[in-house]
Formats: C-alpha cells, structure tokens, sequence
C-alpha cells in the first residue's frame, strides 16, 4: 500500500454507494487536500465489505479502526482529529463486544461469504412489498440514468461490454439479443406468422420477462420475485427503452401464489409512482407490463412456445429462423430474457460494465444464482461468482453431504443437465465448462446425489419427466424419450439387454441433433451423463442383475443378518405387510414372497441387522 | 403521485430515518423473512408473535417489518434483528419460545442470545 502514513479503506459495495459511500470519499480527499495531508494519506476504494447495513464503512489501516454510518458532515471533523491530531474518533467507530465465543461474522459462515450477492442484492434487506425500500437502497436510479442521460444505443453498449449472459439457461449474450431486436424492422404486415387478426398497432415491439420456472427442485426465479419484485421491472424498463418495446408480459408459474401476488402489488406501485404508463419519470418514454400466468407446461420455458401460449395457442415450439427477435409475439419482433438476467441490468447501469465484467471467468462474467437441494447439508439459495467450483458450492456453500455420506454426483441444468462425478468436481462453474462436462448451465438448479442414488434410477426419474413434458410436436422428442424410458426401465426391473447401452447412447445422440427445441436437445443429457461417468452401475443392472445403491426395487432383497438381530421386533411390528416373524429376543426373518421391499425395516432397524443386496 | 428523477433522492432521504435506524437513539429493528420458504416453516407464528411481544410491551420504538428469503432456507424461520448502531444479528429455527427469549433479552435487555444466533453483520454484496 505504498508508503503512506495511512491508508483509508473507502467500501464502494453497492450497499455503502447508496449510503453516498462516493461523496463521503470525496469529501476526505476534499479535507486531506486543505490540510495538506495528501503525501501522507492514501484513500482507496474497495469491494463490499459485508457490514452492509452500517455503510458508509471506512478501515484506517495499519491501525484497522473501522469506522461506519459515515455521512460527508462527519469528515472534517474525523480528519482533523485523527489524521492531523492523531486522536481516533470514538463515537464513529464500531467496536464489537468482547467475548470468548463471539457469534460468527457472516463473512466467517462459508454459506454466507463464499457468495457474491448481484442479482440478490436486496434479499433479506427489504419490505418487497414497499416500493419505497427498493428506491431508499437505490431503486429505480440506474432507469433514471437511462431516460435522462443514456441513449438506447448506449444501454445495449453497455450491455454488451458487461459481457452479460442469458440466465435461463443457453447463455445467449444478452446485449446482443436486444441489438437484434432492436434493429428488427416491423413487418406492416398483418398477416405475417402468429398474427391473429387483432393486431397491435404496427410500430409495437415487445420484450418479455420468463418467470415460467419450470424444473424440479429450482427456485432462483421465484425467490427473486418474491424478495426484490421491483429488480425485475426495473430491468424490464431499462431492457424496454434500450430496444424501443411498448409493452412487456411477465410470464409467471401459476404455482408462484406468493410471488405473484407480491409482482402485482410492484406493479400498482410503480404504476402510482409513474415508474410504469405513459411519460414515465416525466420523460417521454411510455411502457407498461402485463402479467400472464402459465398453466405448469415445462415447455413453456422454451421461448417459442411460451409465445404461442401467450398468444393463446398451444404451447409449442416453432422452428426458428425467423427468431423471436424478427417475428415473435403477434408477429412483432419481440426479445424474451428470464428473471434473473432482467434483474441483472439496473445493476450494470448503476456500476458500469467494467465493474461487471471483473467478476467472473474469460467468458462467462458476473454471478449465479443457484437453488442447492438434494442430499447436501444447507439447503438453500445461492449467488456465486462464476468460475467458482463445484466443490466449493457443495462443500463449502453447501457443508457437504449429511450423515456422513459419500458424494456422488451434482446434477446441474435440471432434467435437461447432466450428472458430474466427483472426478470432475473442481469443474469451474460457466457455460462453457458445464458444457463439456456434458451438462449445461441450465437456469441454476443444483441437485445433490451421494452413494445412496442410483444413477440409473437418476436417468430414468429425469426421462420420465421430460418424457411427460414433451408437446409432441416433432417425434425425435416424443418417439425418442418414450423409448428410451422404455429401456431405461426395463434396466431398472432386471430385464435389461446387452446392447442397451450403446442403443441409450445412439439415441440420446439423434435426439439431441434432430429434435426441435431445447427440451428435446437437452432431455438425453441425464442418460448420457449417467452412462459416460458411472456406465458399471448400467453394466451392473443388466449383467449381474443388481443395483449397487440398493435403489431398484426389483433388484434388491432385504434380510436380517442373524449377527445384529437382537429380536427388538421393531421390524416386525412396522412392516406393512406382515411378512416379518420372529419371537422376541429371537432373530426374525423376512419372507421374500409376502415382502414388498417398502425399506421399512431397514430404515427402523436400531441395530443395523437389515440387509440390503 | 408521478414521480420525477429528482423525487427518487427524496424518497431516499425520507426513508433513511426508518431504513438506517440512525436518527431517534434506542430503536430496534425486526425483520422476518418471509420467503415462500419461510412462510412453509412456520414464519407467519413467528412474525405475529413478534408483533404481539411488542404490542404487550408498549414498545414504541420497535420496527417490525418483512423481506423475502435469506438465503438459508433449510433455516428458517429465521429473522434478523438490528439494534440501532449496531451490526445485525440473524437468528435462525425460530419456534414462539424462542422468540420470546430474544425479544427479553436482545431487543429489551440488549444481549444477543448466542444460542439461536447463527450470525452478525450482512452480506457480500456486488
């Protein structure tokens, strides 16, 4: 740090700038100049500290005084104190109480300080349900840049710079996509694909936000929704004025009761405020947002059929060309994002795409927003850096996997990702990496798996998913998954074939080359996964008809081993059918024809005597 | 009211007094989260006894509010509590026992109860 006297730590986190963490900075250097302290005294500006809520914070360094709740009217008076005279000011420092067992920092919780928080700024922090706790933390200030001193050219630019990604799944540049949007021309004419007749007005473009979080164990569009409604709008807002869109739809899950409620409210409010309508912020921009409910379709998260659902059709996907951009909803061109990449924007404006880009890896820049669940110990909401590890995620984010357990796969991508091994856990976390490893980045649901799971069982449960979910549009997708299902069950049940593999693998392969849309792309990803990283647990179901994790129901036999067996009776009396006997004090015995392999016994068992093979 | 860019600074000052704790001395802080996450826990028992603790205490200078979900879902509930001046503490697996406690001994005694706190301070942000 130089060789100065002092060196003062200015935070510049998000947090402390909307405090005025700026003009207290330069009202130091303002008093180190009068006093001619400048030689002496370093004022530097640094990354979030943590201590959000008590910014503006300052660290006099080497002495590590911390001073906070600084305002510009403080300074004079702390410089000449404690810089001229050499006499730290009490009453602006914080000074933890003492003790023996202090509770953690949150920067000392791997939970809460391996995390990086963008496009969750806010969780926690404020009333979602007041607009006007977004705007004191800064709200609506980076839409307020925009209108008055940004040209649309200049957002996208922006934008673009940042190196911003699509969050819902395939990684498109975002800036780029507005771009094409925005020079789309507007077709006149009303008879152009997916014009129903009742046609907007011809100048309309529209952009839309997809809420239609479909798959299982994800929760990251949600929880943004529910705790920072107005992040949304606000990037919705800048996203509208940046390509020259009139209208926006937010297309929401209907099982989100909580967050829509919550984005309707935002929406009166902003309405009120004339943040949404005609000449928002008194300027002459005019843009408004309707929100639209989806029925809980899994491929309306592919955006071409969650414009035909939204223009009321079925939900299906379309070939693209012309894409959304050209000729989307109504015909007009139209540019759809998710949830998290909207709520990414205000942020860029605010701090610029050079602070943006820092974060992150070469290609991939910025956060993620990941919901961990599955067998791991802190289930929850995460935001990281990208480029950080898998192994960091689940072992330090995460805490590891509980009850002592061995970990065995992460599933990223949801039923459209892939399963990576333990071999492949220092992986850094972007679209590209993800991507070899065979999975994709998918909208950030994370799946734990430790030796408890068969990873068979794993490609069947994903395929039956997808297999439900699939539209039927195009029969790669519809014929494929119903028979590679049918495969991948009669592998669970012991009738599997050899050759069976290699036909999975054949498959999953055409499909993901021939299907129409990104569900049909990605729906082979389990088993292809699954196969590459832990083919012996395949090779084990169909030539010795046994499942390793002692899953498959039809390849597995509970027994007492006489060894354990005190003769409790626990067993016995829990079983569902019956089919345990035994005196007490005696060891019992499992009769293999009545037994329906439920595991009860096994997970009663106080003694450890239950078998499974 | 239409607002105008000028107004959001406004807005801000304004609201600086409840958001920071800062102006009026002995003010506390009560924020439940109540996330979908929260809420499927039991947060609601937790936010109205909260409320009525504070009622029952005549308490005039104790804000209860609301967010969304810390994080930490498997948790909750939880809330965080803020003592003006002082970094936030986050309790964690609140049941209304609980909350009674923290609200004798943190907000009216002024002692954190370390055996639900989970953690001081806040997040990294940006």
């Amino acid at each position: 740090m130089g060789n100065y006297r002092f060196n003062l730590l200015v935070c510049a986190g998000t947090g402390c700038v909307s405090n005025n963490a700026f003009k207290v900075k330069a009202a130091l250097e303002k008093e180190i100049e009068k006093h001619k302290l400048q030689e002496e005294i370093q004022v530097i500006s640094t990354g979030c500290n943590g201590f959000c809520a008590n910014g503006p914070i300052m660290v006099v360094k080497p002495d590590d005084i911390f001073y906070q709740l600084l305002t510009e009217e403080d300074i004079p008076g702390l410089v000449e104190e404690h810089f001229l005279k050499g006499r730290p000011v009490e009453k602006l420092m914080y000074t933890p109480a003492k003790d023996e067992h202090p509770i953690p920092k949150m920067s000392d919780i791997p939970f809460f300080g391996k995390q990086q928080l963008i496009a969750l700024s806010n969780r926690g922090l404020i009333d979602p349900e007041n607009i006007d706790e977004y705007i004191a933390l800064g709200g609506y200030q980076a839409l307020a840049k925009v209108l008055t001193k940004m040209t649309p050219e200049q957002v996208i630019e922006e934008i673009q710079t940042a190196g911003l990604r699509g969050r819902g799944g395939a990684g498109f540049p975002t800036g780029k996509k507005w771009e094409f949007c925005r020079n789309a021309l507007v077709s006149e004419d009303s008879s152009a694909p997916g014009n129903n007749g009742n046609s907007p007005s011809a100048a309309d473009k529209y952009i839309i936000c997809n809420a239609d979080e479909g798959d299982p164990g994800a929760f990251m569009d949600r929880s943004i929704v529910e705790s920072d409604p107005h992040a949304l709008l606000e990037g919705m807002l800048i996203g509208a004025y940046a390509i020259g869109a009139t209208h926006g739809f937010i297309y929401i899950r209907g099982e989100y009761p909580l967050a829509l409620e919550r984005l309707t409210q935002a929406l009166e409010q902003a309405r009120e405020y004339g943040l949404l309508g005609d000449e928002i912020l008194g300027t002459g921009f005019s843009f408004d947002i309707s929100v639209s409910k989806g029925a809980g379709a899994f491929v309306c998260g592919e955006e071409t059929s969650l414009i035909g659902s939204l223009e009321g059709k079925l939900p299906e996907p379309r070939v693209r060309p012309p894409y959304p951009a050209q000729s989307g909803y109504m015909g007009k061109p139209t540019n759809i994002n998710n949830v998290e990449t909207w709520a990414n924007v205000p942020h860029i404006i605010n701090r610029g795409a050079a602070w943006f880009s820092s974060i992150g890896t070469e290609t991939s820049k910025g956060t993620k927003v990941f919901s961990l669940v599955g067998k791991v110990n802190n289930t929850g909401l995460v935001e990281v850096p990208m480029g950080i590890t898998m192994r960091e995620i689940v072992f330090d984010i995460g805490g590891g996997i509980p009850d002592g357990k061995k970990f065995k796969a992460v599933q990223t991508g949801g039923p459209s990702g892939g399963c990576i091994p333990e071999s492949l856990l220092d992986t850094p976390v972007d679209y590209e990496s993800l991507v070899q490893a065979g999975s994709i980045m998918g909208s950030g649901g994370m799946i734990v798996m430790d030796e408890g799971n068969c990873m068979v069982e794993v490609a069947r449960y994903f395929v039956s998913f997808t297999q439900q979910e699939s539209c039927g549009k195009c029969t790669p997708c519809r014929e494929g998954t119903w028979h590679m299902l049918n495969i991948l069950e009669n592998i669970s049940q012991g009738k599997g074939q050899e050759g069976d593999i290699e036909l999975l693998e054949k498959m999953g392969r055409y499909i993901k080359e021939t299907a129409l849309c990104g569900l049909g792309n990605t729906a082979p990803n389990p088993v292809l996964t699954t196969i590459r990283y832990f083919r012996n647990e395949y090779e084990a179901h169909i030539r010795e008809k046994r499942c390793p994790a002692g899953v498959c129901k039809a390849l597995i036999t509970y027994s007492i081993d006489p060894e354990n067996c005190t003769g409790c009776t626990a067993c016995a009396k829990n079983c569902p059918v019956a089919c345990i006997s035994g005196e007490r004090k005696q060891t019992h015995v499992i009769n293999q024809e009545k037994c329906i392999k439920c595991g009860m016994c096994y997970s009663v068992c106080n003694f450890d005597a239950v078998r499974v093979r | 009211m239409k607002l105008k860019p000028e107004d959001l600074n406004k807005i801000r000052e304004r609201m600086k007094s409840t958001s920071r704790l800062r102006e009026a001395e002995g003010k506390a802080k009560i924020n439940v989260h109540l996330g979908t996450c929260g809420i499927a826990s039991g947060a609601r028992e937790i936010l109205h006894t909260f409320l009525e603790l504070v009622e029952a205490s005549g308490a005039d200078d104790v804000l209860v509010t609301t967010s969304g979900c810390a994080g930490l879902c498997k948790r909750e509930p939880m809330a965080t509590i803020e003592i003006a001046g002082q970094a936030p503490v986050k309790y964690v697996d609140l049941t209304p026992e609980k909350v009674k406690k923290v609200f004798e001994e943190h907000i009216k005694g002024g002692t954190v109860v370390k055996e639900y706190a989970l953690a001081v301070g806040s997040e990294r942000l940006g």
